[in-house]
């Protein structure tokens, strides 16, 4: 039986032992008709053309496990951003794990989504904005049709929430080969503001594969920091598909950084329904090995006096591969737009590749918009002189690196996450300096 | 201090090092000049250890000890600084992390730990201040945006916290004006002393009025072809390089 027949075959079984007069069983019900009917996508769907799943879904995953597993927070501390106070939302194999969480429903509510969609207080909320801003297709789909855990953040009107959301999925190995459909979402009311930082790790090197969806609303001159750390381990895959929807002043950043996992494929959909509003996103992406990084970005531009700002960097080693898709929409009535984008990238070996497309589609005739995307290798001529001045072939190649990739991390608002950044960065490239640059 | 015996070098399978013979002492300041093309910049490069560069024939010595087979940074570590003719931009890297790195990574070299980072600082700022450079220069990117005339400035100010035991300055003084050329020289005669030595290679006698050499030599189509004291200097100012070719080539 193939990964689709047991996923369709499963979902009976995992409504049954879900509350079936959950407000959301009609919406999963057609969703996995969607799914049924479009399956997983394929390299010739012009979304998917660089990224093929294959190799992904040939594993034998478990798709929803029953068991309860635990960890003990000394050998996962390294995980979290442990040198400042946060809101953790922590889940081990898909099930919440209390024991490691710290949630609240003090003024705002940083809890689970499988209580948001069984409790009736939670009900106007989830009427409200579950579901209402992921797309039909296959993946998201599927996962919309086992939506039932996750993290749920609500953040009610003038709040500024002090202490970052740490949202970290934690895949044990108890599992040979294991699925995760986390579902996430996150309501932001007016003029409030939200750090949050979401990872996936797996502990082991069995095959994992997350196909997680994130919806967030900002309304009117709320403020969303969001920051994914992509640092799993080598059979780890990811499918991370986040949407975001803006209202008038509100400023929302999605910083990405990918470095680890088998695959990752990365959906990012900013869409604008205001004024004066501005979404950035950012990624630096350093993979080596077999590793492949897909970003696929979209900025809808719906209204006028709107700004759009990304910059991703990637750095390729050995034969890995990167894919950059970025599009931008801006619709005749978003006069006034100011659209930038850009992609540079540099592959160390001769095998690494990176796809690069900038589509902008514009129907307003007084705008700005600018892409720019470069690839190229290490400045020879820098390496000699930094060397010449003593610093070693290797930190000086990791010195060039991390000056390429410095301007995004520089945006990075929190000191104890951009430090950590920095050291994974440090680890990756295999050299023990500090960047303090 | 530098011992070149019979020093022939090529890139890219062209010759351009035909011969080098060349002794500097600890102490000595020794100036090689010579027209365009005559093999000034190679010799430099060559060694400081730039890996285009082929070594066919000959040996580089300091301080006793072979360098041909180390790498730049070895040589580095062992205290060859070669100040650039066209200083490397550098984004992202800031004037003084690029130091510290620089200094720290010598340390390491040699077993010691980082620089305690107030003596780091200390340095900077002495630094800094004998060659009148303004703090908010040393947080720029390095060389990014800078003026020629910055440019070798900052050369001089890492060699100055590098302390090196054998300084090269190829053309430091192309691009500065007659109020950086002051300051550079002086920074260079402050930092001259019995136990290190300084190669100045120039293609103007100009530099030499600020730095005395002790020793000139000519360098023409790869090879020395004469050498002087700086008298030798005057007369090139004087009457070019033509006869030098004119006696070189018959």
């Amino acid at each position: 039986m193939d990964l689709k027949e047991k996923l369709v075959t499963s979902f009976l079984a995992f409504e049954n032992n879900i509350d079936i007069d959950s407000p959301v069983h009609d919406i999963r019900s057609e969703a996995i008709k969607a799914f049924e009917t479009n399956g997983f996508p394929s390299k010739k769907e012009e979304a998917w053309k660089y990224t093929s799943l294959n190799n992904v879904l040939k594993h034998d995953y478990s798709v929803f496990p029953n068991q309860e597993n635990a960890l003990e927070y000394k050998d996962i501390k390294k995980y979290f951003i442990h040198d400042i106070d946060t809101y953790k939302i922590i889940f081990i194999d898909g099930k919440y794990s209390s024991h490691l969480s710290q949630v609240t429903h003090d003024g705002l509510d940083v809890c689970l989504m499988s209580s948001a969609l069984n409790k009736d207080k939670y009900r106007p909320v989830i009427e409200n904005y579950f579901n209402k801003l992921a797309p039909k297709d296959s993946l998201t789909s599927l996962n919309t049709a086992f939506s039932n855990e996750g993290a749920y953040i609500h953040i009610p009107k003038n709040k500024l929430v002090e202490k970052p959301i740490q949202i970290i999925h934690f895949s044990t190995g108890n599992e040979t080969a294991l699925m995760l459909q986390p579902r996430n979402l996150i309501v932001v009311d007016e003029n409030s503001h939200v750090q949050i930082i979401e990872r996936h790790q797996s502990l082991t090197n069995n095959p994992v594969l997350t196909n997680s969806v994130t919806e967030i609303f900002a309304d009117k001159r709320a403020i969303i920091d969001y920051y994914k750390i992509q640092n799993d381990n080598k059979n780890a895959s990811l499918i991370d598909s986040t949407f975001v929807h803006q209202k008038d002043q509100t400023n929302c950043f999605v910083h990405t950084f990918s470095f680890g996992g088998k695959l990752t494929r990365n959906n990012l959909n900013f869409y604008q329904n205001g004024e004066h509003m501005d979404s950035t996103m950012k990624g630096i992406t350093i993979i080596g090995d077999k590793q492949h990084v897909d970003h696929n970005t979209l900025v809808h531009h719906i209204e006028p006096n709107c700004e759009s700002h990304q910059d991703y960097k990637g750095i390729f080693a050995d034969s890995s591969t990167g894919v950059f898709n970025g599009k931008v929409l801006v619709d005749k009535l978003a006069q006034k737009t100011n659209a930038f984008q850009s992609n540079n990238n540099i592959l160390l070996s001769d095998k690494a590749s990176i796809n690069t497309k900038p589509q902008l589609e514009i129907f307003a005739d007084d705008v700005k918009c600018s892409h720019g995307c470069t690839i190229g290798q290490l400045d020879e001529s820098a390496l000699f002189y930094m060397k010449q001045r003593g610093i070693p072939e290797k930190e000086a190649r990791a010195l060039l690196m991390f000056a390429f990739s410095n301007n995004v991390l520089n945006s990075v608002k929190i000191p104890e996450l951009k430090q950590r950044i920095t050291n994974i960065i440090a680890t990756k490239l295999g050299v023990n300096i500090g960047f303090d640059l | 201090m530098l011992q070149i015996k019979d020093l022939h070098a090529s890139v890219e399978e062209k010759s351009i090092l035909r011969g080098i013979n060349l002794e500097v002492k600890a102490g000595e300041v020794h100036a090689i000049m010579g027209p365009n093309g005559s093999g000034k910049s190679t010799l430099a490069s060559v060694i400081a250890g730039k890996e285009e560069y082929e070594v066919d024939k000959g040996s580089i010595f300091l301080e006793g000890e072979d360098i041909e087979e180390l790498a730049a940074e070895e040589r580095a570590h062992k205290g060859v600084f070669l100040s650039f003719q066209y200083p490397v931009e550098i984004p992202g890297v800031s004037v003084t992390n690029f130091i510290k790195t620089a200094i720290n990574e010598t340390r390491k070299a040699k077993g010691l730990g980082d620089m305690p980072a107030k003596d780091m600082l200390k340095m900077i700022r002495d630094k800094a201040e004998m060659l009148e450079i303004d703090r908010k220069f040393l947080s720029r990117s390095l060389n990014v945006g800078f003026s020629g005339g910055e440019k070798k400035r900052n050369e001089i100010f890492q060699m100055a916290m590098l302390e090196p035991k054998l300084a090269i300055l190829d053309e430091t003084d192309s691009g500065l004006d007659i109020d950086a050329l002051r300051i550079v020289a002086n920074g260079v005669n402050k930092l001259k002393s019995k136990d290190n030595a300084v190669v100045l290679i120039t293609h103007y006698q100009r530099l030499l009025d600020y730095i005395k050499p002790d020793f000139v030599h000519v360098l023409y189509n790869g090879r020395i072809v004469k050498s002087g004291g700086p008298e030798l200097a005057h007369e090139l100012e004087e009457k070019g390089y033509d006869w030098i070719k004119e006696e070189a080539d018959a």
